[in-house]
């Protein structure tokens, strides 16, 4: 697997996870795979897929069963969603409304672009 | 699981010491990275480790024993792949019935997967000589991970291995690990392996630079775009601006940067020490 410069690798893998579960692969209730499978299989240290799990517990995108292991907590999906708004709002989108500021496109430009985008 | 107890060496008396009054603690469940500048000291350190070598004081302890008198017990519980070797003119097959009595925790099952692993499924009938020295390195790995050691100890494991046996070397490792086992991995390449660690210990001069947790180090280190107000222990020159290693502030977490850990621990070791070694 490959990691971006730019953020903690047990960050990178919950937000493939997240991916995952967006996308319908992991379902809710479904099982997530064990901690040394999944080190396993993108050649990460299992302590770094443990931390992944842990903060996905703590943002109730996953849970466990004592002695069975993770599972997708059925609001997965909305945490997820919501924490990447937040995310989105907090972070990128900033950066963002900066480069549409530094080229000069105004807010009547910004939401022609974006009613069209929705349009399509 | 290792103790190294203020150890000297030195191959020759009026060179000065290789190592000198070295002291370092290795923990079984970890994946350590061995790094230091050539010269430094490594591949000492891992004959040392594994008693090929006798300092000249000190002690160098596996559970308690001393590794020096190459005890059953102790040698059949530990596995070292060296950077180079020769492998005996025999089949794979033979090699492997000859050698794993000595390792009671060996499993064929193991063997069979490793080498599926490293695409070399279904080579037991052939002959060692005849292998490249990449595929050479492959089979001896894929015995050395199945002897199910509780120490393995690897000295430069991804030299000589093509592009995609490196990707193949990670998943042994994470893979092959478990709680009760430990490996060591002293390599220059640490590209390849930076992922794959818990634990990275730098050496230069005879002195432990560093001997911490990935975890710890993300806690305590960034590596990122310099920003006002940082007090970076290491500063590379890019065309876009400074990039660093700061002192990691407001719970920061970025992904730990070995080739720039290693580059700060040389330059700055002082800096280095006292971040790692203040409360937080």
């Amino acid at each position: 697997m490959n990691f971006k410069d730019n953020k903690a690798i047990y960050l990178q893998i919950a937000d493939r996870i997240g991916d995952q579960i967006l996308a319908g692969h992991l379902t809710p209730d479904g099982k997530v795979p064990s901690v040394r499978e999944l080190a396993a299989e993108i050649e990460v240290n299992a302590n770094t897929v443990a931390r992944t799990y842990d903060h996905l517990q703590q943002n109730g995108v996953i849970y466990t069963k004592r002695g069975l292991g993770y599972f997708v907590s059925p609001d997965a999906q909305d945490k997820i969603v919501a924490a990447r708004r937040d995310q989105l709002i907090k972070g990128e989108m900033d950066y963002f409304l900066g480069q549409l500021k530094a080229v000069g496109i105004t807010p009547a430009e910004l939401q022609q672009i974006y009613s069209d985008f929705l349009g399509k | 699981m290792f103790t190294i107890d203020q150890i000297s060496f030195s191959y020759n008396k009026r060179n000065g010491d290789l190592l000198h009054d070295f002291s370092l603690e290795l923990k079984a469940g970890n994946v350590y990275g061995l790094l230091g500048k050539n010269g430094a000291g490594k591949s000492t350190l891992i004959y040392l480790l594994t008693g090929l070598l006798t300092p000249a004081s000190g002690v160098v302890l596996m559970d308690g024993e001393n590794v020096r008198r190459r005890l059953p017990q102790t040698m059949s519980d530990l596995f070292l792949i060296p950077e180079e070797f020769e492998l005996p003119r025999l089949t794979l097959k033979k090699y492997v019935s000859l050698n794993a009595p000595f390792y009671p925790r060996f499993s064929m099952q193991d063997m069979e997967r490793y080498l599926d692993i490293f695409e070399m499924g279904g080579m037991m009938d052939v002959k060692l000589h005849s292998l490249s020295m990449g595929q050479k390195k492959k089979v001896f790995m894929a015995f050395a991970f199945a002897t199910n050691t509780r120490a393995l100890i690897m000295d430069e494991p991804t030299n000589g291995l093509d592009i995609p046996s490196k990707s193949q070397f990670r998943k042994l490792v994470t893979s092959g690990m478990t709680d009760d086992k430990l490996m060591l991995i002293s390599t220059h390449q640490v590209r390849d392996i930076s992922d794959i660690l818990d634990h990275v210990v730098i050496i230069d001069q005879s002195r432990v630079l560093l001997n911490a947790g990935i975890a710890e180090v993300m806690n305590r280190v960034a590596f990122r775009p310099l920003r006002e107000g940082d007090e970076p222990i290491f500063v590379l020159q890019s065309p876009f601006g400074p990039l660093g290693a700061v002192p990691a502030r407001d719970g920061e977490e970025t992904k730990v940067d070995l080739e720039m850990l290693f580059n700060a621990a040389l330059q700055n070791p002082e800096a280095i020490n006292q971040l790692f070694t203040t409360q937080k």
